[in-house]
């Protein structure tokens, strides 16, 4: 058995969820190859440098954008003698791995939580509110892994060597044009030990600011509901939830939430959960392990000058 | 130009659900289902393209027992011209439905093919891409904007960091995003109309396709419950629990 990861990477830095992933690969086995689809030396060598991976192997070409239609054959080629290729369950690898999976004619398991053995996974369902424990019956098995139940793996004390791997060709059906990223100096969603976020009790644009003292105070990253979201007061990356972010941190401040399963799904295994809300029957007090009952708009202005 | 929208059969997003007595599945006797709300925006927008004179035809697809002929018509509600049932009682894999849909894409000559991102059921989140391999099509996942012009399609996507645009070609394939559209309501008129429209049954035994899955359920479980704590009464004692009795600030 060889297990194949997919890194995610944007010129600097590898992103969190791909640690996770390579905590996961040295569950199934110690041979562990990490493919690099980036041009940067700086990632290069930040790569080589994690705890457990074996060989880096670095793809360069055409790879901006990361277009799936581009980048799924040099995985296939990168990936001819593993057993296993698996990728972090964010955007990037749920854009690709699907491809890949279906060239090689194989099952992808998705968002696994949990992995019993080389074959058997756990995997939530509905929203989180079920938990499936599936056994994989292809040869060759396409993972994607959900971050927050696998620990990052270190980023210091490895000494991978580095091969080079196939080179990216466009494939001419498809075209990068801009990428509009948000830009924060607050830590990532879903990288942040503490997380602030809004719902729609919250009631406009203007008025999701009131949060960014807090969150500045605690260094915190600031997330939302999907209604939030919805209703245009801040950009979709905010959204925690079943087709959103899922996110674990060591506190998280649920402020205007109601608590919709939904929602739920993205946060609940949160190590501590704070929520205020004016209405005291929410369902989130049932899974909040503090809770305030009260008016959010006098509660977090008082919250964020005592801190 | 013909469109295939595929939809999926899945218990209604406002139920809460609950695993089944024996530990092998999610408990679908009597619960109430409705159409995967990523497949009500596909339809959505494909209805929108043939308003716009874009598209001829809106072909929808649907796998499962004899319910999901149901969930077909409600589509045909929304707008969509003509149905195809592939019957299969049991649950059929992503993979597995992306080869029977990309055998009626070729089949039906479409040009663009439009999918929820996810079910909300199995959340497996693969069907389009795993479809828009085996046809050797481009893809656009997570849509939150499409703009069809000259057989090229401008796509914007909802990525984790943001939003990323991609120009991509015709035939394509495409998944929604919650934020592409918000889905209508049917009119009366219109449910009654749908009635009427035609459905295809074709055994998915009759197809030709490997339909054995690739995935043995071996469990289901509840998860771990997490418990409620308790209500503090103000911010002081909340910032006081915080520091000292949890310490996560």
């Amino acid at each position: 058995m060889s297990v194949l990861v997919i890194a995610e990477s944007n010129g600097k830095t590898v992103d969190r969820g791909t640690l996770s992933a390579i905590t996961a690969a040295t569950q199934i086995n110690e041979d562990i190859s990490l493919l690099v689809l980036d041009d940067s030396e700086e990632v290069l060598k930040n790569c080589q440098k994690i705890k457990g991976v074996k060989r880096v192997i670095s793809s360069k070409g055409d790879l901006e954008g990361c277009l799936a239609e581009n980048i799924a054959s040099i995985i296939i080629e990168a990936a001819k003698d593993a057993t296993h290729i698996l990728s972090s369950a964010g955007t990037f690898g749920k854009n690709i791995m699907p491809r890949v999976s279906a060239l090689k004619d194989s099952q992808q398991i998705s968002d696994i939580s949990e992995i019993i053995d080389p074959h058997t996974f756990v995997r939530p369902i509905y929203a989180g509110n079920a938990l499936a424990t599936v056994k994989s019956s292809d040869k060759v098995k396409f993972i994607t892994v959900r971050a927050t139940a696998f620990q990052a793996a270190e980023t210091e004390g490895g000494s991978a060597n580095i091969v080079d791997g196939p080179i990216a060709k466009t494939n001419g059906s498809s075209s990068f044009v801009t990428r509009d990223l948000s830009v924060s100096d607050r830590p990532e969603l879903t990288a942040a030990k503490i997380v602030v976020s809004g719902g729609r009790g919250i009631g406009s644009a203007e008025n999701f600011s009131i949060l960014d003292p807090i969150a500045d105070k605690l260094g915190a990253a600031v997330g939302a509901r999907r209604a939030a979201v919805d209703a245009g007061y801040v950009p979709n990356d905010y959204q925690v939830g079943q087709t959103g972010k899922v996110v674990a941190p060591e506190l998280y401040i649920a402020v205007g939430i109601s608590g919709a399963i939904q929602h739920l799904a993205g946060m609940k295994d949160s190590k501590v959960i704070v929520a205020i809300n004016k209405d005291e029957e929410a369902p989130i007090f049932q899974i909040a392990d503090f809770g305030l009952v009260g008016d959010l708009f006098q509660i977090i202005p008082e919250l964020s000058d005592k801190l | 130009m013909k469109v295939l929208v595929a939809v999926k059969r899945v218990i209604d997003y406002n139920v809460k659900i609950r695993v089944n007595s024996e530990g092998s599945a999610v408990e679908t006797n009597n619960v109430k289902m409705s159409m995967n709300p990523f497949d009500e925006i596909a339809v959505e927008e494909a209805v929108r393209l043939k308003e716009a004179g874009l598209v001829e035809e809106i072909i929808i697809v649907s796998i499962g027992n004899k319910g999901v002929q149901e969930t077909i018509r409600t589509a045909f509600a929304m707008g969509g011209d003509r149905g195809i049932h592939i019957i299969n009682e049991d649950v059929t894999e992503p993979l597995v439905v992306a080869k029977l849909l990309k055998d009626i894409a070729i089949k039906e000559k479409t040009n663009l093919v439009i999918l929820g991102k996810q079910a909300i059921d199995d959340d497996c989140n693969q069907t389009g891409q795993m479809l828009a391999a085996i046809l050797d099509w481009p893809q656009a996942t997570f849509a939150s904007k499409i703009e069809l012009n000259n057989n090229k399609l401008k796509v914007v996507r909802e990525i984790d960091g943001g939003l990323e645009t991609l120009d991509i070609n015709l035939p394509c394939v495409v998944t929604t995003d919650l934020r592409l559209n918000e889905p209508r309501y049917a009119s009366l008129p219109n449910i009654m109309k749908a009635k009427k429209k035609e459905i295809i049954e074709i055994p998915i035994a009759d197809t030709g396709i490997d339909f054995k899955s690739r995935l043995e359920v071996i469990k289901v479980q509840e998860p771990p419950m997490r418990s409620g704590g308790r209500i503090v009464a103000d911010v002081d004692e909340l910032i006081n629990v915080l520091k000292n009795e949890v310490g996560v600030i």
